[in-house]
């Protein structure tokens, strides 16, 4: 036997040839590519920016801005939350009705005299039990969670309509009120907080890099020892804790808890920025970044048709087409990766 | 001799229902041997490898890791004493780059800190590679921009640094170039001249079998038929020796054709 390892020896051919000046070419425009969506969809909103502001005088005020981070804020956050769930491999159809039920917990908590910041985590503790409940329907049953997720919505909207009796009542009010989401701006700036701390949680721990494997190939994360289960399960608690706080950003940004807030507009709203900033349905790829930057595209391109005045029947088209054509680039960034391989 | 084995298996066992997938299979790996597992599609192959790797429980039999009795509670208690699986489809992760795939599940973290320390999975990326003569264009590329030679070798020096002391390859060298077959015969070659890691190696093609390994193991109906070191056996021997079964098929019926 030592005989054939000699003979393997002499036969030994170089491994490979280094990299010459062409791959290195192309790696570098598929890594680009492969990395750039977070890239063209901000050039998307710079470029919508300076659009309205070119064309209409009143965009660039202060108060216009305010409305735009509005606009901005929950959607951002419900699409940061489902960013993270579709990367690893769900989706979350219930986050608007979490939305909507979580203030009514914190309402119910501070009737129940409880001060508003205990009232507020418990809250969102029952937020996080409803992330908890959608995720071991999921991973427990491999019922596709399009499916327990609609359940939940449904169950949701008869839920709040119930505990609500079906009216708005007031938001309780308190010395952090102005800190949650009174304050002017305060929604956009923990929009953009929630960005920074998830983009840390998905790029630089554990917990993102097995989230990413968990969605982009569930058999080989498990084989490599990774619990893809307890990965969805937690994106999912993370994703309806996060919209729980949004909603109670937003009821007391506007002092009134609605039954009726949220829901599956904004919910998804919520996917579609995500889908816009790069995120990939199929799982596996997506940045928070661009679920943000998506978020404030979609508020931008809003904010902007009502100022200049045209009808809101036009932002719907414009945001179909915009989801669509996302879609295909990302098939078309994709179709390019595969092309590049073939230069590896 | 026995005590020298890193993993030896007595009388293993394993049926699927009415399927008996192993009837009594005894097979033994040496410290620092490459052992060629061969054996026609359905012969229990893959079910001996998922025994090994502690995927399956056997129905009877006893695993002896150095010598020493032990069962095989889950994968991950087999990774911790030590065996490590390089599937087939390789648990790589398109979506993430090279050096973190080397580091999945061994991450490396700043001190006392939940955050990974990237520059120093890079650089322990970097060193193993060359370590093992691995070229690929950029520690940072995505595995998805990697041809499947380069993919399998990153797979491969992945098992071989997670201190493991037996590997198993299950076809390595399965849809490859012929180019790419030499890359991982090389590399396979590495590992043995490294002599700290047992390999078992299944393989199709019997060339290869012969050109790297010490030993080859013959599966057939879930029974080890054939044990013979390789220098003492060929090519020819071990394809009269499938041929001889698959003829031997057309005839005698009380053997039902496996899947």
């Amino acid at each position: 036997m030592t005989e054939s390892i000699e003979q393997g020896d002499v036969n030994r051919i170089p491994v490979e040839s280094p990299p010459g000046p062409v791959k290195s070419f192309a790696f570098a425009a598929s890594d680009l590519i492969a990395r750039r969506r977070e890239a063209s969809i901000a050039f998307v909103a710079v470029v919508l920016f300076v659009y309205f502001a070119a064309s209409t005088p009143a965009f660039m005020g202060v108060d216009n801005m305010r409305v735009i981070s509005q606009y901005t804020a929950s959607v951002a956050i419900l699409a940061i939350a489902e960013a993270m769930l579709l990367i690893s491999g769900e989706i979350d159809l219930s986050l608007g009705h979490i939305y909507a039920m979580t203030p009514f917990l914190m309402y119910f908590g501070t009737e129940a005299g409880l001060p508003l910041p205990v009232a507020v985590v418990l809250a969102l503790l029952g937020a996080g039990v409803v992330g908890l409940l959608n995720g071991i329907m999921t991973v427990a049953t491999g019922v596709p969670s399009f499916i327990t997720t609609l359940g939940m919505l449904f169950f949701l909207q008869g839920f709040t309509l119930t505990i609500s009796d079906g009216f708005p009542k007031n938001a309780p009010e308190d010395g952090i009120s102005d800190i949650l989401g009174g304050a002017r701006f305060a929604g956009f700036i923990w929009a953009a907080v929630v960005m920074v701390l998830v983009h840390i949680l998905l790029v630089n721990t554990r917990w993102g890099i097995y989230t990413v494997a968990t969605g982009g190939n569930p058999v080989g994360a498990r084989e490599a020892g990774i619990q893809v289960k307890r990965i969805k399960v937690g994106n999912f608690v993370l994703a309806a804790m996060l919209a729980g706080f949004t909603g109670i950003s937003e009821a007391i940004r506007v002092t009134s808890i609605d039954p009726l807030a949220g829901g599956s507009n904004l919910m998804f709203l919520g996917i579609a920025a995500a889908v816009i900033g790069g995120t990939a349905l199929a799982g596996g790829s997506g940045t928070v970044i661009g679920a943000f930057l998506g978020a404030v595209v979609l508020g931008v391109l809003r904010d902007g048709l009502i100022v200049k005045g045209i009808s809101s029947f036009t932002y719907n088209i414009i945001l179909g087409i915009f989801i669509i054509a996302s879609m295909f680039l990302n098939a078309a960034a994709n179709h390019l990766r595969i092309r590049m391989r073939k230069f590896a | 001799m026995n005590g020298d084995d890193a993993i030896r298996a007595e009388g293993l066992a394993k049926h699927f229902g009415p399927v008996v997938a192993l009837r009594d299979v005894s097979i033994r790996l040496g410290r620092g041997e490459i052992l060629g597992l061969i054996g026609d599609n359905g012969a229990g192959k893959s079910t001996l490898i998922k025994i090994l790797t502690g995927f399956h429980q056997p129905d009877a039999g006893q695993l002896f890791l150095d010598g020493e009795p032990v069962t095989l509670r889950s994968v991950s208690d087999a990774r911790q004493r030590g065996i490590e699986t390089v599937y087939q489809d390789l648990a790589l992760i398109n979506d993430l780059p090279v050096f973190l795939n080397m580091s999945l599940k061994r991450e490396l973290t700043h001190r006392k800190t939940p955050f990974l320390d990237k520059r120093a999975m890079r650089t322990l990326a970097r060193e193993r590679l060359s370590e093992m003569a691995i070229r690929i264009p950029s520690i940072d590329t995505d595995v998805a921009l990697l041809s499947g030679g380069q993919r399998q070798a990153i797979a491969v020096a992945r098992a071989v640094f997670s201190d493991a002391k037996v590997i198993l390859l299950d076809e390595p060298l399965a849809a490859m170039g012929v180019k790419e077959s030499l890359v991982i015969l090389d590399l396979i070659r590495e590992v043995k001249r490294r002599g700290d890691v047992s390999v078992i190696m299944i393989a199709h093609n019997y060339a290869q079998i012969v050109d790297v390994c010490d030993r080859v193991n013959l599966l057939q109906h879930g029974r080890i038929t054939y044990d013979r070191a390789v220098g003492s056996t060929s090519v020819q021997e071990l394809t009269e020796l499938i041929a001889s079964e698959y003829r031997q098929r057309g005839i005698s019926h009380d053997d039902p054709a496996p899947r």
